[in-house]
């Protein structure tokens, strides 16, 4: 990563820029150190618990629109899926959710900082030698297996991970030591779709 | 006092605005750190980037810090902030499955929205797995609601568990997160030293 800048377009070498020009021509920002990106993270995560009494999560949020959508095509189904029936007691709407506005706002927060940095593209993120659809087809596979995890686990790494690790919870903590160790465990297996 | 929802300051209806607004935070601050990208956030499982354990675990020392002091100082009553209930083994079995799913798909459900929302393609069919994922879950339940459901044991801390004081258990979490910071910086160097700097 340190030696991208090695060579600079020919373009760019020998005359001088105004500081507008050089943000028109330069590529993406570089990331927020990841310290201070972790100490913004956590203070959002206590806002919520002084707010809310709640932390922050995701994987409940995909549940609660999978009932909500379940619901509207084929209600008696969802409705005896036993799963998805607290979403759906007594006629609740099941997108008006905490997890559900809080997924909304993560996605215009992310977009805010996406344009403000330059990042924001339309592209598919892969490893040098995979093809772009074979990525895509493993990109739903690691989908589906990660919401199966989160069901198990009552959580992914928003819910359990980062909420119940701040607040020392005993299941969260053994979750989140899990994750890393699956993780690693096949690292190795799936080294081609990102190297 | 707070949680200030749980002490009714304010309706059910405005608290889906401040879920809005505590959304903006977290997702700008995932994108920040680079979590909007796949390939950043799979290089911790390459030991080349150790981005995800250092934000994660400032993360967690942040809220816990924070969460431990507000609570001393009275104005945090802690009872009411909620505790997911602890389901040791399908956790723990969650926990891996979960953990290959992101060396698959290469994002976490939070992260994948903030990569959804700044363009990323891969990210968006991964949204589409999770979907199909907690579906065939839901459709699923009733052959694996006993494994679901196994060892039980209710709301409960580590220190509530082990029986150890609340700050001493902080303590140790900082320690541990301080030496992880220093091990995960020390990976890295040997790392790029390994690869003389280029990949």
């Amino acid at each position: 990563m340190s030696s991208t800048a090695t060579t600079l377009p020919a373009d760019r070498v020998g005359r001088s820029m105004t500081a507008d020009e050089a943000a028109a021509r330069s590529g993406p920002a570089p990331y927020s150190n990841p310290y201070l990106a972790g100490i913004g993270l956590g203070l959002v995560l206590l806002a919520s618990f002084v707010l809310m009494g709640r932390g922050l999560g995701a994987s409940g949020g995909v549940s609660a629109v999978v009932a909500g959508l379940l619901n509207s095509v084929a209600p008696a189904h969802a409705q005896s899926r036993e799963w998805l029936a607290g979403y759906l007691a007594d006629g609740a709407n099941p997108l008006k959710e905490f997890l559900v506005f809080e997924g909304l706002g993560v996605f215009a927060g992310a977009l805010l900082s996406g344009l403000l940095a330059r990042r924001a593209m339309f592209i598919i993120e892969k490893g040098p030698v995979v093809s772009r659809s074979k990525r895509l087809v493993f990109a739903f596979i690691g989908g589906a297996v990660m919401a199966i995890g989160a069901a198990f686990g009552r959580g992914c790494t928003s819910g359990q991970a980062l909420t119940g690790g701040s607040l020392l919870n005993l299941g969260s903590w053994a979750f989140m030591l899990m994750v890393f160790a699956g993780a690693y465990a096949v690292a190795r297996l799936f080294r081609w779709e990102w190297r | 006092m707070a949680p200030l929802f749980k002490y009714g300051l304010f309706s059910a209806d405005t608290s889906l605005v401040v879920a809005f607004i505590i959304g903006i935070g977290f997702g700008f601050f995932l994108e920040r750190a680079g979590f909007g990208s796949a390939r950043k956030l799979v290089s911790q499982f390459y030991l080349d980037d150790m981005a995800v354990f250092k934000v994660m675990f400032t993360a967690i020392v942040t809220a816990m810090l924070g969460v431990t002091y507000l609570t001393w100082m009275g104005v945090l009553d802690l009872s009411l902030v909620y505790l997911v209930p602890t389901y040791l083994a399908p956790q723990v079995v969650g926990g891996l499955v979960l953990g290959a799913g992101f060396v698959i798909g290469g994002y976490c459900p939070g992260t994948a929205l903030a990569a959804t929302a700044t363009g990323r393609i891969d990210a968006l069919v991964y949204g589409f797995g999770l979907y199909a994922g907690t579906l065939a879950f839901a459709e699923a339940y009733p052959l694996v609601k006993s494994f679901h459901g196994m060892t039980s044991l209710g709301q409960v801390t580590i220190p509530q568990y082990f029986n150890l004081p609340y700050g001493l258990v902080v303590f140790a979490v900082v320690l541990m997160a301080v030496g992880g910071f220093w091990g995960a910086g020390w990976v890295e160097k040997k790392l790029a030293a390994s690869n003389g700097g280029s990949r």
